[in-house]
């Protein structure tokens, strides 16, 4: 088993690499000056071209790529001289809107992200198998009915819809949870701000997901009931519950985690609309707006960060399912 | 010494979009300590629904059974079609215990085979884990696994198929049980691993003096196995009686039929097979009188028209061998005796 | 003595796996056929039997070239078709059909009967005398089924009777040689019986040659003229029926024979068993020297060393080095 973690180790390392390469060769070929937009308004070609060799952008394109690289790991100096200043490792760039190190942004809007992520992960797993799960034990009658109805609404709402129908009634119209306008606070700083804060983000992507969880679960345990071994159990004399907490859900178990793996880690790439609605400083919105301000070095960095966490979590879920499914394990 | 097993006068109806389906119509049959009791039938005979209704795994909520099967637990006696669930699940696998046709799909994929014997155990005896992994050990070792501590830890992909099926054998066994059906339990196996299943089911038969139920459509593993057989057609029983009556005193035009038609080695080569013509009747649309009429080829010999109009009883003139059909049973004994002298070898 | 149909000489079939060890793959070979070689005469049924695992199935089918054979040769009719490519196949295919073991999945479910078994003609480019449609509907006059349904699916077909359409379609085009894939074994009892004889009448009527493969050794040995047992890739005894199984040379033989059920209780209470100990090994490292070493109660040093070749014993061609 180690041996198979070694070897998909090995493979996941390269094919971030190869991503971090692609994107920057991508975002190197957009027909538009990075130096140009370095500055707003008052721009003159001189301070273009200060701020070009500041940056680095007359160096060739591998030169860049490689102090990119190498500055995820050792820093990287900007400029020469006086106006010299570093971006302690690990660095991803440095943003001129901002005025900041890169590293510095996603320090402060990673922890927003993954809070969101997990605080909505645990509420659509409990809702989407739970329920999921209640719909196939009573298959055809109506809790089963009642949560294909729950699906179908999940499923078409789009998280704007729903998002917003938050913000507007249960915010503002009718003030059940106050406004957070003081921003990100954590769970151990003051739990109740923080309840209030990420609550209805939450619930937006839950519903969406959990609606898929509830359909998905239903299906998996409805087709593992049909299998034979489910038939030996009962014939063992063992109860239903334990036939289908144990039994079922165990194999129904494998292909849930994996989906679950994969959902989450996508969403640490930033729920990009629920982050805007809502306001979040996370990750999505940190990139939507350097998208809009064509600050590039952040939009490089947060594509890069995504791609690696999904990588890093197909790894995780390949491994884990040879946990959970031992036909799959490597002897 | 009283019967382990009495299913009488069993009937189950299953609704399908066609229709109802009277899957099975009216079976009786009992199994005795040490005894082994074949069904035999083709493909929608019946044959499995029976043998799964004796533990009560159909859904009571579609499945319409009516009929008694009682079984017998040292001095207290179960009607599992109408017993509550919660006391049936107390005999699956204690008093009765059921082994499948394909022993890859019927263990769990994910789970140690260990742990899935001492679960066998535990249901019935909660929190004796020690009894249940000595228990364990012992049977894998009854059922003749080489290095049962070993083996236990590993998982059913592991083992081939031959030795999935002891296994199987040896969870059907962990709580000693009365009766042991057997559902077409050599199927799926290579022949000379069915050699070797079988002398086993027999050794331990003999060993623990349980009764056997045997559902198979193999007349030869009949002829190796049984003491009893039960031939059935569309549901019904159309022939009760030793395996040496069934074999060399056919009463039924279905068993002559079968019996004919089946490639026997050292048979002469050179012959035609004596095939049955036509085919099994769905069992939607079953036809009115003998289920059987349509294909048999002895109508001539029955009363006008009986075949065609009634359904015939299962009765016999010694009441250790049964046949449902019209024709008289001593022209039947005459005629089809001397017809499977010609065939067999 | 004519020269035979079919010809095959120390055909091997390997297949490529890999398993992982560390970083890297290690290549194995699953040897399914290794080393066969057989002849075969006009209107002969020769019966090919064995266990799982043996390479029955894929012998089968690499004679008639579906699987590219990896070394020995295959002659058809004289000519070396081992190295045909599939383009230059074609034309042969005419000559050489199979029918497949599950009339389930044999089918196509979206086409008709009538479609299915006109479609050797569509591929060969051959009109019948009498037009397409007159021919199939003969052809299934000639199985047993009724041309009237011409216009039916698969599906509206009970089991056996989609056998017969998978024999219609075989001898539409009047092949030479038939290969047979376990075509009984997923009918029920009563069904295998009229499937059997209608394979015995059409090769009898037409001459054909065919290669009858199957686990059953009571069908094998009634519709056979000789028999081929295999084990693991190779052929352990090839005699004439009569001779097998009234005669068993090889053990691999003798232990099959001794373990099939007979219909007959008396018998079968009377009948002494060889009962074989352990498991089939895995093609993919099948035992050294004979391959059926690790479960022969002959089992002497030269069995697990030296592979004995095909040599005559009596009537029968045997590979042992002890034979019965």
């Amino acid at each position: 088993m180690p041996r198979f973690i070694l070897r998909r180790a090995y493979f996941a390392t390269l094919t971030i690499l190869l991503v971090s390469i692609v994107v920057y060769g991508v975002f190197s070929i957009l027909p538009f000056d990075p130096a140009a937009l370095t500055c707003g308004q008052k721009c003159t070609p001189a301070i273009v071209e200060a701020n070009r060799i500041k940056l680095g952008f007359d160096k060739p394109l591998w030169e860049q790529y490689w102090l990119f690289l190498s500055g995820i790991f050792l820093g990287r100096t900007y400029g020469a001289g006086s106006a010299e200043f570093t971006c302690p490792a690990p660095s991803f760039g440095y943003s001129f809107n901002e005025n900041t190190c890169v590293t510095d942004m996603l320090k402060e809007a990673l922890p927003v992200t993954i809070n969101l992520a997990i605080g909505a992960f645990v509420i659509w797993m409990v809702v989407g198998v739970g329920l999921g799960l209640i719909a196939a034990k009573f298959r055809g009658r109506y809790p089963d009915t009642l949560s294909s109805v729950f699906v179908l609404l999940g499923t078409s709402l789009p998280t704007f819809v729903t998002g917003l129908f938050f913000l507007i009634y249960v915010t503002i119209k009718w003030k059940i949870v106050p406004l957070s306008l003081k921003g990100y606070v954590s769970l151990t700083d003051d739990p109740v701000r923080y309840f209030q804060y990420f609550i209805l983000p939450w619930l937006t992507l839950a519903i969406l997901y959990a609606a898929f969880y509830t359909r998905f679960t239903r299906a998996t345990v409805l087709e593992t009931l049909g299998e034979d071994y489910i038939r030996t159990a009962r014939a063992k004399g063992l109860s239903e519950k334990t036939v289908l907490l144990k039994h079922t859900m165990r194999a129904a178990l494998a292909p849930i985690t994996t989906s679950a793996g994969l959902d989450i880690a996508g969403l640490i790439g930033g729920a990009i609309i629920t982050e805007s609605i809502f306001n979040l400083a996370g990750l999505g919105r940190m990139t939507l707006q350097a998208v809009y301000e064509f600050d590039l070095s952040v939009v490089v960095a947060t594509t890069i960060l995504a791609a690696a966490v999904v990588i890093s979590m197909n790894l995780i879920v390949d491994i884990a399912y040879g946990y959970l499914d031992p036909r799959v394990r490597i002897k | 010494m009283k019967n382990l097993l009495e299913i009488k006068d069993l009937k189950v109806t299953f609704p399908t979009d066609d229709g109802f389906v009277q899957a099975v119509d009216g079976v009786s049959i009992s199994v005795a300590p040490g005894e082994t009791v074949a069904i035999v039938g083709e493909s929608g005979s019946g044959k499995t629904v029976t043998s799964l209704s004796v533990l009560g795994l159909h859904n009571r909520k579609v499945t319409q059974i009516t009929g008694s099967i009682l079984v017998n637990d040292k001095d207290k006696t179960l009607d599992i079609v109408s017993a509550p669930l919660d006391k049936i699940r107390s005999y699956r696998g204690r008093v009765v215990s059921m082994i499948f046709q394909d022993p890859m799909s019927s263990l769990h994929p994910y789970y140690k085979i260990g742990s899935q014997l001492t679960e066998a155990y535990l249901v019935h005896h909660p929190g004796q884990k020690e009894a249940a992994n000595k228990k364990a050990l012992e049977m894998l070792s009854l059922v003749g696994i080489p290095e049962p501590q070993v083996r236990a830890k590993e998982y059913p992909h592991q083992f081939s198929g031959g030795m999935r099926q002891r296994v199987m054998i040896a969870m059907a066994l962990m709580n000693d049980p009365a009766v042991l059906i057997a559902d077409e339990p050599t199927t799926a196996l290579d022949v000379t691993v069915q050699a070797q299943i079988l002398q086993l089911l027999k050794d331990l038969q003999k060993k623990l003096n349980m009764g056997i139920l045997l559902i198979t459509h193999d007349l030869g593993v009949v002829a190796q196995v049984a003491d009893r057989v039960n031939v059935m057609y569309a549901g019904r029983i159309v022939e009760q009686g030793s395996v040496d009556d069934i074999f060399y005193s056919p009463h039924a035009p279905y068993t002559l039929g079968l019996l004919k038609s089946v490639p026997r080695i050292g048979s002469k080569g050179s012959e035609r097979l004596k095939a049955i013509p036509g085919q099994p009747p769905s069992l939607i649309n079953l036809p009115t009188g003998c289920a059987f009429a349509p294909r048999c080829e002895y109508i001539s010999l029955a009363p006008e028209n009986s075949c065609q109009s009634k359904r015939p009883d299962l009765l016999g003139t010694n009441d250790s061998h049964k046949s449902r059909c019209h024709i008289q049973e001593d022209k039947r004994d005459k005629t089809f005796t001397a017809e499977i002298k010609g065939a067999r070898v | 003595m004519s020269a035979p149909l079919l010809s095959v000489k120390n055909l091997q079939k390997y297949f490529p796996t890999s398993k992982n060890i560390g970083l890297r793959k290690q290549k194995l070979q699953v040897k399914a056929v290794d080393g066969i070689s057989f002849d075969l005469m006009k209107g002969e049924t020769l019966g090919l039997v064995g266990e799982s695992g043996c390479g029955k199935t894929t012998a089968g089918r690499t004679i008639l070239k579906l699987i590219e054979p990896t070394a020995g040769e295959i002659l058809f009719e004289g000519k070396d078709i081992t190295k045909l490519r599939p383009g230059l196949m074609t034309p042969l295919r005419a000559q050489m059909q199979i029918i497949f073991q599950d009339p389930y999945s044999a089918l196509n479910p979206r086409q008709t009967v009538g479609k299915i078994i006109a479609a050797p003609f569509e591929i060969q480019k051959v009109t019948p005398e009498g037009g397409v449609k007159k021919e199939v509907a003969a052809l299934m006059e000639r199985v047993g089924l009724n041309p009237e349904h011409y216009n039916r699916y698969p599906h509206e077909f009970s089991g056996g009777q989609r056998q017969r359409i998978g024999i219609a379609r075989a001898i539409a085009l009047k092949p030479k040689l038939i290969v047979a894939d376990e075509p009984v074994s997923a009918l029920d009892v009563s069904i295998q019986a009229q499937v059997i004889n209608l394979i015995d009448d059409l090769q009898r009527a037409d001459g054909i040659s065919i290669v009858f493969i199957a686990h059953d050794l009571s069908v094998v040995q009634h519709i056979s003229d000789r028999v081929a047992v295999m084990y693991l890739g190779k052929i352990m005894e090839i005699a004439k029926t009569q001779d097998l199984f009234a005669n068993p040379h090889h053990p691999y033989t003798v232990a099959l024979l001794s373990a099939v059920p007979q219909p007959d209780p008396r018998a079968e209470r009377t009948r002494e068993r060889i009962i074989l100990t352990g498991d089939i090994p895995s093609p993919i490292n099948p035992p050294a020297g004979c391959v059926f070493n690790t479960r022969c109660w002959k089992a002497a040093d030269i069995c697990r060393s030296k592979t004995p070749e095909l040599l005559t014993v009596g009537k029968s061609s045997v590979a042992c080095h002890f034979p019965e």
